[in-house]
């Protein structure tokens, strides 16, 4: 039995902040939201994409082992996540030509994917659980936060963010420009390691309210979009932080008032935010280039 | 091995504009490169006087780029390697280092400005806030626009410094990368074939631009190319690298065509134009018996 939204946003809000357990995804919400706003630009912009999804996958077995052993998931979510994290960073292999950072489609992620996937249904029915407790792993739940998972989660953030914080500069000319930024004195395989380690705990905050499958939504689509809005780095972040935060706000409306579950209603929203800024991006593109002007490459350089 | 002619030039130079007169801006003796068990080029000796303008030459495989990398300290070396003073690797502060680079991909939204922001203060720790340090450090937040505006102006990217990286050109991506190298005033600036795929105008425009931060800056440029015509009028030394090892002298010294025919191995011939201009001709890329596979 469902709610039933009336037309006035004001008396919808109230009757969702009546129950404490929406409070408590909200809160969560915004959290995950804005560490993954955070986070997520950063990773797209290195093209970790694939390792975020791994990192965010591995919340799955974590979580399913700490159901099993009978430990609050979200610690399992993050102590898999993390050692994940590690384990990436220690094993793989340096990318070719010097650089430093790691193989984006190394075979190694794609292992540890599949190998989290496997152990995670193992956990599953090592638990004989409910059997919702599948499917809210995977694809989150709004009704599964509680007020110590939240305080957990503020942690993470806090964490998260002041040691991104620490290396951002550092770690921006390292993504960009990986040759120049070594030659300065930036170690860059271990600015990615801690990158990576940061990245596996937004991953875990994250699958705690989409779940596991779609914690990609969260670190992806707002990013993405952002990018697709601006070229400043700093503007870029706050409406990447931004979009995050309406979609998993609005999205968990949505799914207050529906019977669909959360991670539907918050990555259909993200991915329709990424399809209007693309698409705003394409009309701007459109207006914008010129063909080659033959005279601007041997112009006078200097007044 | 130098000229005298050089020498002097180069001495006048030292003493106008830079401080450690008494020692030359890159001392290589003996100096050797191993990479992957081989010795990439052996027994180095190589002296370049602060000002100058030198060009890297050599064919493909012979540790160019790899010379460049030692000077940083990014690459290891056995025997005296000097770079402004001291051992190479514990001055690159003071160095602006231009990689050899496939282009910037299209899908990167970064403005030119934020590349060339990273050569002023990327190294430092935290993170800048925009707004913020213009609001509590206004001084501060002033001089370095003033710094940034400056040096884009310098190699002539005013005008697309502000357009997204990915979108630019190659060569308005060199010109930016140019930038961020000279970004915190260095002495020398190490070039890795900043030519490379560039149109013909634009490999003009960008030797012009690096001619005159070594002409007007008193920068030393150390460039990396693998055609050494558009910049042969603006060189004052040599450093060719074949067959494990280097020669170094003047452009009139070592391009000849009787040194350049020995060192590729095959027939090279150098002819002078009506205005006296040098030109290489028949510059091969693999001389035969040169090994295929082995790169930098």
């Amino acid at each position: 039995m469902n709610p039933a939204p009336t037309w006035n946003l004001i008396t919808d809000v109230q009757q969702m902040l009546a129950y404490s357990f929406m409070v408590n995804a909200i809160r969560a919400g915004a959290l995950v939201a804005v560490v993954a706003g955070v986070v997520g630009w950063m990773m797209v912009l290195r093209r970790e994409s694939f390792a975020g999804h791994t990192l965010a996958l591995v919340g799955f077995p974590g979580a399913a082992a700490a159901a099993w052993l009978g430990v609050a998931t979200g610690y399992g979510y993050f102590v898999g996540c993390v050692a994940a994290a590690a384990a990436i960073a220690m094993l793989s292999p340096p990318a070719p030509g010097g650089g430093g950072g790691f193989v984006e489609e190394s075979a190694l992620i794609g292992t540890v994917q599949a190998v989290a996937l496997a152990t995670g249904l193992l956990f599953v029915s090592l638990y004989h659980g409910f059997l919702s407790g599948l499917t809210n792993l995977l694809f989150g739940t709004i009704a599964g936060v509680s007020s110590s998972q939240v305080k957990v989660l503020l942690i993470a953030a806090l964490l998260c963010l002041a040691a991104l914080a620490v290396i951002g500069r550092r770690l921006f000319w390292a993504s960009i420009d990986p040759d120049t930024a070594a030659a300065q004195g930036i170690p860059i395989r271990l600015t990615a390691a801690v990158f990576l380690l940061i990245l596996g705990m937004a991953a875990a905050g994250a699958s705690q309210v989409t779940g596991s499958l779609l914690v990609f939504v969260l670190l992806v689509c707002p990013p993405a979009a952002a990018q697709q809005l601006t070229a400043r780095p700093g503007l870029g972040i706050a409406l990447s932080v931004v979009i995050a935060v309406a979609v998993t706000w609005v999205g968990m409306g949505c799914a207050f008032f529906s019977p669909y579950p959360i991670g539907f209603w918050v990555s259909s929203l993200a991915f329709a935010m990424y399809l209007l800024a693309s698409a705003y991006r394409r009309s701007i593109d459109r207006g914008w280039r010129r063909p080659i002007r033959p005279h601007v490459a041997d112009r006078p350089v200097a007044p | 091995m130098t000229e005298t002619t050089t020498e002097s030039r180069a001495a006048e130079l030292t003493t106008e504009t830079q401080p450690h007169a008494t020692h030359p801006v890159i001392r290589m003796r003996d100096a050797s490169a191993v990479v992957g068990g081989r010795a990439v080029w052996s027994h180095v000796s190589v002296d370049v006087a602060a000002g100058e303008f030198v060009a890297v030459l050599g064919p493909n495989g012979s540790g160019k780029s790899t010379l460049l990398k030692v000077l940083l300290g990014l690459a290891p070396f056995t025997g005296t390697v000097e770079v402004l003073g001291v051992r190479a690797g514990r001055s690159n502060k003071r160095i602006g280092y231009v990689p050899q680079r496939r282009a910037f991909g299209t899908d990167l939204r970064i403005r030119g400005v934020d590349v060339v922001a990273l050569g002023l203060d990327g190294t430092r720790w935290g993170t800048p806030i925009p707004g913020l340090t213009r609001l509590i450090a206004p001084r501060r937040y002033r001089d370095r626009r003033r710094r940034l505006e400056e040096v884009i102006r310098l190699v002539g990217a005013a005008d697309h410094a502000r357009r997204p990286i990915g979108e630019c050109s190659g060569g308005e991506q060199q010109r930016l990368l140019i930038a961020q190298a000279l970004a915190r005033r260095p002495e020398l600036l190490l070039l890795d074939e900043p030519l490379e795929s560039l149109d013909m105008a634009s490999q003009a425009a960008i030797s012009a631009v690096v001619r005159d931060i070594c002409r007007r800056e008193g920068v030393t440029v150390m460039m990396v190319a693998h055609d050494v015509n558009p910049i042969l009028a603006h060189l004052d030394r040599v450093i060719y690298l074949a067959g494990g090892t280097a020669v170094s002298g003047t452009p009139d010294h070592v391009i000849t065509a009787e040194q350049l025919t020995k060192l590729y191995g095959i027939p090279v011939d150098v002819v002078r134009d009506s205005s006296g201009r040098l030109c290489v001709v028949g510059q091969p890329d693999v001389p035969p018996g040169h090994h295929v596979g082995d790169h930098r």
